[in-house]
């Protein structure tokens, strides 16, 4: 079980053959991923670690029945690679590169609108259901099949997060990277509906960060989707105006302050965890039925 | 990227959006010859720093006569200018603004930002601007449009109509929205604001301020846009940072920090304040760390003089904690770095990465988990104090 991706699908690369899709592409092949082929314009007809390699995503569709891709394209190219995928039906578009203009983003996502494609991403570590299937730059190895479910707008602090959450003996379902930046594909509301869904969940981490409001449209929901929300956000002592990295990570204009995350949260009753050497021990007592520390 | 007010304007004249006549001046000279070409008695001196707040900071000058006008380049020159957004140091005023001055019927508000609810952009106006619009909330009208299209005519022309403004002030808002909104999608612009945008005497609009953010994830598209950056407003650190391709953030606490990643670097930093402790930055080292990007990391880090401990907080994913740990040696051993050092290594190969680190014989403290970390580096700097 899991959400988005498990071990049927059936994954291509974009961007197969230059060197970063190339170590991913090897990586998730080991993780047992079905990669199924891979696409780099002008190298159609050639073979990439024992796999097709297709001009066009369509053509990759269509030999290969592939339902979920993943972007390693340069940023300047980035969003026509996914325009290119929704185009071309896939279902699940992974788009991992960082540093894509936010205008694109826009134009990527109005399209998106009349697509039935789901774009994760971008400026994110991708998506993994433990044990089944891993698409993007996340080690494999620390995550455990399990019954909790990680949605976050970080890199790192997912792994920190998968991690606390496997050390504590209840590994994982599927971990979302929604992406560090302002204007991305699936979101925080997204996955919560996809989460209350899915029968191998039995608890949500939410991992935040300051900026925009997102935490607190996704907060509204999370006492409702009858399992155990527990949330963090980081970024409590950042300096307002400063970009703390992610390009979406900023408080602007009173807008995306970690304490008005926290307190939305706190409202809709969801498990807030202010420490984050905390969220694996607050999940396993949300579970418990027991009262978070925090 | 952020942009000075005049390289706005500049702009502004190009996209058709009417601006005070003037003159930039890095020198008193200048500034006096600004006057001769604008003539008049009556003149409008304007600090050019990378922050808001400066009209209440003294920053924006009204004087009469040559002679107030030299006296106010004289202290703005060459000085900092310490506002509500600047910090305690301020930003260092390199030139000036020489304009005439606008006389306000009333002062509106206009805007074309990003909408990061809707994933678009929105154009915002307003029928009371000025300086503390922060603090007012007034009354924000907006529109949201796709940057292909653009913002149709009739929708400016809707949001014209609904300020209460003489007619013709209307028809004017309704050009200026567009044009705005031009400007801000031809040169990826996250924000582009005009406040206040001044209603004259015979109901034309002025622009009398100008703010401009440019998305830095598109400046390779615009590489005439990188001219108009000026480094002398960055924090030092900052820019030398940005040059290694490195994430800084200079902060006011004793603990340095070196985190790869951005959400666990300010998750770190945060696990620091809980723990009574302050975090001297905010430093992301990036997915790729080599042991040259850990030695300049640490450089920087260690250059801030409150920095009391270093906290090194790296989870391996994709990078190998070993060949960190190798890196960590290097820099502290070239640097000569006598601060202590607490490292927490978690991730592919964290067990070879400690014992590299608990071989060394250097003052480097491994711990395995991040309260332990935190715990240990709030502890140190206490001690270092």
């Amino acid at each position: 079980m899991g959400i988005l991706v498990n071990r049927e699908t059936r994954v291509i690369c974009q961007g197969f053959t230059g060197r970063q899709g190339t170590f991913h592409s090897e990586q998730a092949l080991a993780y047992g991923t079905r990669l199924v082929g891979g696409v780099t314009p002008g190298k159609g007809g050639q073979h990439h670690l024992g796999l097709p390699v297709f001009d066009t995503v369509v053509h990759a569709v269509r030999e290969t029945g592939a339902d979920a891709t993943m972007i390693y394209v340069p940023a300047p190219y980035a969003a026509d690679a996914i325009l290119e995928a929704a185009d071309a039906g896939v279902r699940v578009i992974v788009c991992i590169t960082e540093g894509i203009p936010v205008l694109d983003m826009i134009r990527v996502k109005m399209r998106l609108r009349s697509s039935p494609s789901i774009l994760i991403g971008p400026n994110c570590p991708g998506v993994i259901t433990a044990g089944a299937c891993k698409i993007g730059i996340m080690p494999g190895s620390i995550h455990k099949p399990g019954c909790v479910g990680i949605v976050s707008r970080s890199g790192t602090l997912t792994y920190e997060a998968v991690h606390q959450t496997t050390a504590v003996g209840l590994g994982q379902t599927t971990c979302v990277g929604i992406g560090g930046d302002p204007v991305h594909g699936i979101g925080f509301i997204d996955c919560l509906r996809l989460f209350a869904d899915d029968l191998a969940t039995e608890a949500v981490v939410l991992v935040g960060e300051i900026g925009g409001s997102e935490e607190e449209d996704a907060a509204a929901m999370a006492g409702d989707i009858g399992k155990p929300v527990i949330a963090y956000v980081a970024g409590a002592t950042a300096p307002k105006g400063k970009r703390m990295g992610h390009a979406g990570a900023i408080i602007s204009a009173g807008e995306g302050l970690a304490e008005d995350k926290f307190r939305a949260f706190e409202a809709a009753g969801a498990h807030v965890v202010r420490s984050p050497a905390m969220i694996g021990e607050t999940v396993r007592r949300a579970l418990r039925g027991m009262e978070p520390e925090s | 990227m952020w942009i000075h007010e005049h390289q706005a304007k500049a702009w502004f004249g190009r996209f058709g959006i009417p601006v005070p006549r003037g003159f930039v001046a890095h020198s008193v000279d200048e500034a006096l010859s600004a006057t001769l070409a604008l003539g008049g008695e009556s003149f409008v001196v304007k600090a050019q720093v990378h922050a808001g707040g400066r009209g209440k900071a003294g920053g924006v000058r009204v004087v009469h006569g040559r002679k107030a006008l030299t006296e106010a380049v004289t202290a703005l020159l060459a000085h900092r200018l310490v506002t509500a957004q600047t910090g305690p140091t301020g930003a260092r005023i390199d030139c000036v603004l020489i304009e005439e001055p606008c006389v306000a019927r009333q002062e509106l508000y206009l805007a074309c930002i990003l909408d990061r609810r809707l994933g678009t952009l929105r154009v915002m106006v307003s029928s009371s601007g000025g300086v503390d619009i922060e603090r007012q909330t007034p009354e924000i009208l907006g529109a949201a449009f796709a940057p292909d299209v653009g913002l149709d005519q009739f929708e400016c022309r809707k949001l014209a109509y609904q300020l209460t403004l003489p007619a013709r002030a209307q028809a004017r808002m309704a050009e200026v929205m567009g044009q705005l909104q031009r400007l801000a999608v031809s040169q990826d612009l996250m924000l582009a604001e005009i406040n206040p945008l001044v209603l004259t005497a015979d109901d034309d609009l002025v622009a009398v301020d100008a703010k401009i953010q440019i998305d830095d994830n598109a400046l390779y598209r615009h590489p005439d846009l990188e001219a108009l950056r000026d480094p002398g407003q960055e924090d030092a650190r900052e820019a030398r940072a940005r040059a290694a391709g490195l994430s800084f953030v200079a902060l006011d606490g004793d603990i340095g920090c070196m985190v790869n990643g951005a959400g666990l670097a300010m998750a770190t930093m945060d696990l620091i304040r809980l723990h009574g402790g302050a975090p001297a930055n905010f430093l992301d080292v990036g997915g790729s760390a080599t042991s040259e990007r850990v030695a300049q990391a640490f450089d920087l880090i260690t250059s801030g003089e409150a920095v009391r401990a270093v906290l090194v907080n790296i989870f391996g994913g994709i990078v190998r904690c070993d060949l960190i740990a190798e890196g960590i040696l290097g820099a502290v051993r070239q640097g000569n770095i006598a601060l202590p050092v607490v490292v927490r290594l978690e991730g592919t190969r964290a067990d070879e990465g400690r014992q590299i680190l608990k071989r060394s014989g250097l003052k480097i403290i491994a711990v395995s988990t991040l309260e332990e970390a935190a715990h240990r580096a709030v502890a140190e700097a206490r001690s270092g104090r």
